[in-house]
């Protein structure tokens, strides 16, 4: 290990020399390595940021009411929890089924409710998946780990400025005792936009 | 993956956007290194829970991520890492 990590531009405080300190007692044990923490900062900044959607979903998975209202209009209920702003407008919300799974791209460049989801993954914007997801959305689905059994129809939802798509994921089995909160931490982002189960 | 980092409460992280917030970058560094820890030991998030609230309750008017720290020396120590 050399010395790089060591350099000091500025005063730290006592709590980041801490922390600073502990990474590097930690390092030099081979207990962890900086890769990994810049791997897990890195995946919850961007991966797991969309905590309001989650929000939107357990609730319509604990109370059916909302559940109709958010899939007659996606925007207002999404209102009701508080959300909603530039780019969080006409807000659709389709429903996976057992019959039917609901996939959402934007094929003209990379729409996205960011007040629900956050910030779009980069795959997101990437071509291969504008393209693929409207040719072949069985196989780019199998790629990215969700497969569909053949008897699921595959929907695949087209988001504009004029309409945002966002998933109703199906609610887990076993998930009965749950309550509303502990839900939310099982809504992942890519299940609200149909790349996972 | 820890899936069970709490959402709301004093032991949850705080968010902007539903995206976690870190003002400074130690504050993403003891995340990280506390996210590693716990995935190395195979714990989840309530292996890590008790220390975080027994921080929050000894110093209530500390950020989150200073509370977090502390917790995380605590943490450290209890696994005999160090």
């Amino acid at each position: 290990m050399s010395d790089d990590h060591h350099h000091h531009p500025r005063t730290q405080s006592p709590i980041e020399q801490r922390v600073h300190a502990l990474e590097e007692l930690l390092v030099d044990k081979g207990i962890v390595t900086h890769e990994m923490i810049d791997e897990f900062v890195a995946r919850y900044e961007d991966d797991i940021g969309p905590l309001n959607g989650a929000r939107v979903v357990a609730r319509a998975w604990t109370d059916p009411d909302y559940r109709d209202r958010l899939l007659a209009d996606g925007t207002a209920a999404i209102a009701e929890l508080g959300y909603g702003g530039p780019e969080g407008d006409h807000m659709i919300v389709v429903e996976n089924t057992d019959e039917v799974h609901n996939l959402v791209v934007c094929t003209l460049c990379s729409c996205y409710p960011w007040p629900v989801l956050g910030l779009p993954p980069d795959w997101y914007k990437s071509a291969p998946y504008r393209s693929r997801a409207v040719r072949e959305p069985r196989a780019l689905l199998a790629e990215m780990g969700c497969d569909l059994p053949d008897e699921v129809e595959v929907r695949v939802w087209d988001s504009s400025a004029e309409a945002r798509y966002l998933v109703l994921p199906q609610r887990p089995a076993g998930t009965d005792a749950l309550g509303e909160d502990e839900l939310v931490a099982l809504v992942t982002r890519d299940a609200m936009i149909g790349v996972a189960r | 993956m820890i899936g069970d980092i709490a959402t709301t409460g004093p032991t949850a992280p705080p968010r902007r956007n539903g995206e976690l917030v870190f003002d400074a970058p130690w504050e993403g560094r003891a995340f990280g290194l506390t996210v590693a820890l716990l995935e190395r030991e195979g714990l989840g998030w309530d292996a890590f829970r008790p220390h975080l609230v027994r921080a929050i309750e000894a110093d209530p008017d500390h950020t989150y991520y200073e509370q977090l720290a502390v917790a995380l020396d605590a943490f450290v120590a209890e696994r005999g890492l160090l």
